[in-house]
């Protein structure tokens, strides 16, 4: 393969690619993201091209593994093209039954079909699909077009052309200029405008400057910056390389936790077919601009998504922020400026340059331009990635998109922004989906964490696994983080626990204000969020917990004690055979008795009788 | 020159030095731990907050590491500066109660009582000793090891490096073993003895004696 060594080739070497390609030829697109390789998606591709083989199909049907649609709670998913027919929970026994009825007879599999819990409706194309419906799927829609290891299908779909574009047709100042415009702002959690960070990175003076795209995504629960990378790297590597070149550096570094293993290999292959093909590497496109990017692969630590503490651990020194009194933008990497964006923020990059930012920025909020991807977990009943506009309500996410909360529960709170994040109250489910607006509601975007409790959670108990998950990734660095946290784990701890005092959560408040304005970096200051939030908006769990010593959500072990409701049992002993301890006595018929000295209060026996006769109290 | 404003204050510094550096130069305290003078600063104990205005808005900021600026207003005695070191000495002294500098800087903040759950750790990983060994000593025998609770003072895998020279250079500068506090009776987590004035609630020490403890303080040992 020659370089690519002006646009007019890329242009002939994509008309090449498509004219091969016939549209209309059937292609089964199969996620082998990592949610569903845990469901065995790579046992149903090969069987799929076992089957095509048998039936001397090559050459007829594309078998096409690709990356993650997003919706990972009916994986292992598959789509159908030309048709666009959309398969859920799909098993390799399955196979030969979609090649031989829909692929060559072109009929539905019902069984396959997504159906709406809710209203029992069936639906054929992924686009119906209410999960799929209300998204706006500008980053995340090409992870099922396209595989994620060639090269040519990124640029079938219209990859690089806006490389091309900002590197022949653009001043570096007109693409500041137009990412200014577009109102992006990054999407790794801080929100700043990222036109501005790229403004101040062009002007310092340096003769070496870097970018760097930080794919240390480390939230519990949260995978967009995993699929992306997963499943369209090529659009990371575009947006990178279009940034390099507004602001004028010749080497990035994409910086992914080792935790990522497939992202390291896709863009590890990606960068190696761009070089080839000339868009990476020295003389891109004929432009005289060079660039190289190299991967480096992170050891696990939260702390290192952390701008300045993950350029350390680039450097080899131990993973730890330190102050930024003077910007990376002007001493990063090295000492040399440089430009960090997050994986999301580098993918919208691209999108800006081809569309224009005046398309761009017609998405979202006044302060909030475009798309955010959020990864929707929890208490609901459509698990999975979700690609929305700026300013769309908690509600429409929660009930339209999500489906809303499993048997029939009722919905508590939504913890946004990851774990430093703060949870939401049912009064504000209607709060509109922006930067400021979940500030000021003290959450935050966040890089794009959404968990959603029900009323059968403990927010106390939440808040606490918040704050331990904090205390052991904090890099220990500075006092009000490291032993801040610790302590109020200490005391959050207490009060789960039945030892909470009167004035603890007032000392919560005064250690949560100070830990927040008095630590090192964005890490203390934001981790007592959870704790800060909970008791804004659940007060009352916190008191109950501490003066009447009960867990209203019935979760605490220590304040709660399971009871077999005299009217309800029948004697049909489930839960005495499922009891670990063999607390439960009684015999058939007979009324069952919890001896509470043996119990250790797991729940099973609730979770296993089917007349509702365990209480928790 | 860089013109600042210091406790309302107008003063000039030299460009390059940090806020703690241009405030001592004035005569004005400000509180310190992890600093040095000679090593470089590390922004660790957040003991030498100060406010920083900006417009409408205010922060709080190591000022051992906070470069000055021109037009900079800094607070450093601030109520809001007060509370966070307050706090950070209070968490300080729930790690390490055996550091008579801790001791006496909680006394001269007027805390009177530790109300976080004593976990004697023996060191506050202020890092000077680390900072010493690397940059006078240039040995860099010593380095932090672990993250979060877990991190401590080390040498590589346990072993006595070949860089040590036993100087003793880490412990002559470390604010816990320079000092320590020798009452070995902790109320509340505060000594209550020597340079302590402030009240100590419910001293067992000398009983009931905490409404008479006069400026001196408690005289037990």
């Amino acid at each position: 393969m020659n370089r690519l060594r002006s646009a007019v080739a890329l242009e002939q070497l994509r008309s090449k690619i498509r004219s091969r390609r016939a549209p209309d030829q059937p292609c089964i697109s199969i996620c082998v993201g990592t949610g569903c390789l845990a469901y065995g998606c790579l046992d149903i591709v090969s069987a799929f091209k076992n089957e095509v083989e048998e039936r001397g199909l090559q050459d007829a049907v594309d078998i096409r593994a690709t990356g993650c649609p997003g919706f990972c709670e009916r994986g292992a998913l598959l789509t159908i093209y030309p048709q666009g027919i959309f398969y859920q929970r799909v098993k390799t026994e399955d196979v030969p039954e979609i090649v031989s009825k829909t692929v060559l007879g072109g009929k539905i599999i019902e069984r396959l079909l997504y159906v709406d819990p809710n209203t029992g409706q069936r639906f054929v194309k992924e686009s119906d699909v209410p999960f799929y419906k209300k998204q706006q799927r500008l980053l995340l829609s090409n992870n099922n077009r396209i595989d994620p290891t060639s090269i040519d299908d990124y640029l079938a779909i219209g990859g690089y052309a806006a490389l091309s574009k900002a590197l022949l047709d653009m001043s570096p100042d007109q693409i500041v200029d137009e990412v200014r415009r577009s109102g992006l702002r990054g999407r790794g959690g801080g929100g700043f405008p990222t036109g501005n960070k790229w403004e101040s990175t062009k002007k310092a003076r340096s003769n070496v400057k870097y970018v760097i795209c930080n794919c240390d995504e480390g939230d519990p629960g949260a995978f967009m910056d995993r699929s992306l990378m997963e499943g369209n790297p090529h659009s990371v590597l575009e947006g990178m390389t279009i940034g390099a070149f507004a602001i004028g550096a010749n080497s990035g570094y994409v910086y992914i936790r080792n935790e990522y293993p497939m992202a390291v290999e896709n863009v590890t292959i990606a960068i190696r077919q761009a070089e080839e093909y000339g868009l990476l590497g020295s003389d891109i496109l004929g432009s005289g601009f060079d660039f190289n990017v190299k991967v480096s692969r992170g050891g696990g630590a939260f702390i290192c998504g952390e701008s300045t503490a993950l350029m350390a651990s680039l450097e080899g020194r131990v993973g730890e922020p330190r102050p930024k009194h003077i910007h990376t933008a002007l001493k990063g990497l090295y000492d040399r400026p440089t430009n960090l964006n997050n994986v999301e923020t580098w993918a919208n990059v691209p999108l800006i340059i081809s569309r224009g930012s005046d398309r761009y920025s017609q998405i979202g909020t006044a302060g909030s331009k475009g798309t955010k991807i959020f990864s929707l977990v929890g208490k609901i009943n459509n698990t999975g990635l979700v690609e929305v506009p700026m300013g769309i309500t908690l509600r429409e996410i929660i009930y339209d998109i999500g489906g809303g909360i499993p048997g029939g529960k009722r919905f508590k709170a939504i913890q946004t922004g990851g774990p430093s994040g703060g949870c939401l109250p049912e009064s504000l489910i209607d709060l509109p989906v922006d930067f400021d607006r979940l500030t000021e509601a003290g959450s935050m975007m966040g890089s794009g964490g959404m968990i959603v409790m029900d009323e059968g959670t403990c927010m106390v108990d939440i808040a606490r696994y918040f704050i331990k998950f904090l205390t052991e990734e904090s890099c220990g660095k500075c006092v009000p983080c490291r032993e801040g946290l610790d302590r109020m784990l200490d005391i959050l701890s207490d009060i789960t626990e039945g030892r909470g005092k009167e004035d603890d959560v007032a000392l919560l408040e005064e250690m949560g204000g100070v830990i927040k304005e008095a630590s090192l970096c964005a890490l203390g200051g934001t981790a007592p969020n959870p704790v800060l939030s909970t008791i804004r908006y659940f007060r009352d769990e916190y008191e109950a917990h501490i003066t009447e010593r009960r867990c209203p959500a019935g979760v605490c072990k220590a304040l709660i004690t399971f009871h077999i409701d005299e009217e309800k049992c029948n004697g049909c002993m489930v839960c005495a055979r499922e009891c670990p301890e063999k607390a439960i006595s009684g015999k058939k018929q007979k009324l069952h008795v919890i001896d509470q000295t043996k119990c250790v209060k797991c729940g099973l026996c609730r979770d296993s009788c089917k007349f509702d006769a365990v209480i928790v109290s | 020159m860089v013109e600042l404003t210091i406790d309302g204050i107008r003063i000039r510094a030299t460009e390059g030095t940090t806020v703690l550096e241009a405030a001592k130069e004035m005569g004005i305290t400000i509180p310190t731990l992890c600093y040095y003078p000679g090593l470089t600063s590390y922004g660790e104990c957040r003991v030498c907050l100060v406010e920083v205005i900006n417009r409408n808005r205010s922060s709080l900021e190591a000022s051992c590491t906070l470069p000055v600026e021109p037009g900079q207003v800094v607070l450093t005695n601030s109520e809001k500066a007060r509370r966070a070191r307050r706090v950070v000495v209070e968490l300080l002294l729930a790690s390490c109660p055996d550091s008579k500098t801790l001791q006496d800087m909680a006394s001269n903040m007027g805390i009177n009582k530790v109300r976080f759950k004593i976990k004697d750790r023996g060191c506050i990983l202020c890092g000077r000793c680390v900072r010493y060994c690397k940059e006078q000593m240039k040995s860099g025998g010593i380095g932090f090891v672990g993250r979060g609770t877990s991190r401590r003072v080390a040498t590589a895998f346990g072993v006595t490096p070949a860089e040590c020279r036993n100087c003793g250079g880490c412990e002559w500068i470390c604010p816990v073993c320079e000092r320590a506090c020798l009452a070995g009776r902790l109320v509340n987590g505060l000594c209550g003895g020597c340079q302590n004035t402030a009240p100590v609630e419910t001293c067992l020490v000398c009983v009931g004696c905490s409404e008479s403890v006069g400026p001196q303080g408690h005289r037990v040992y």
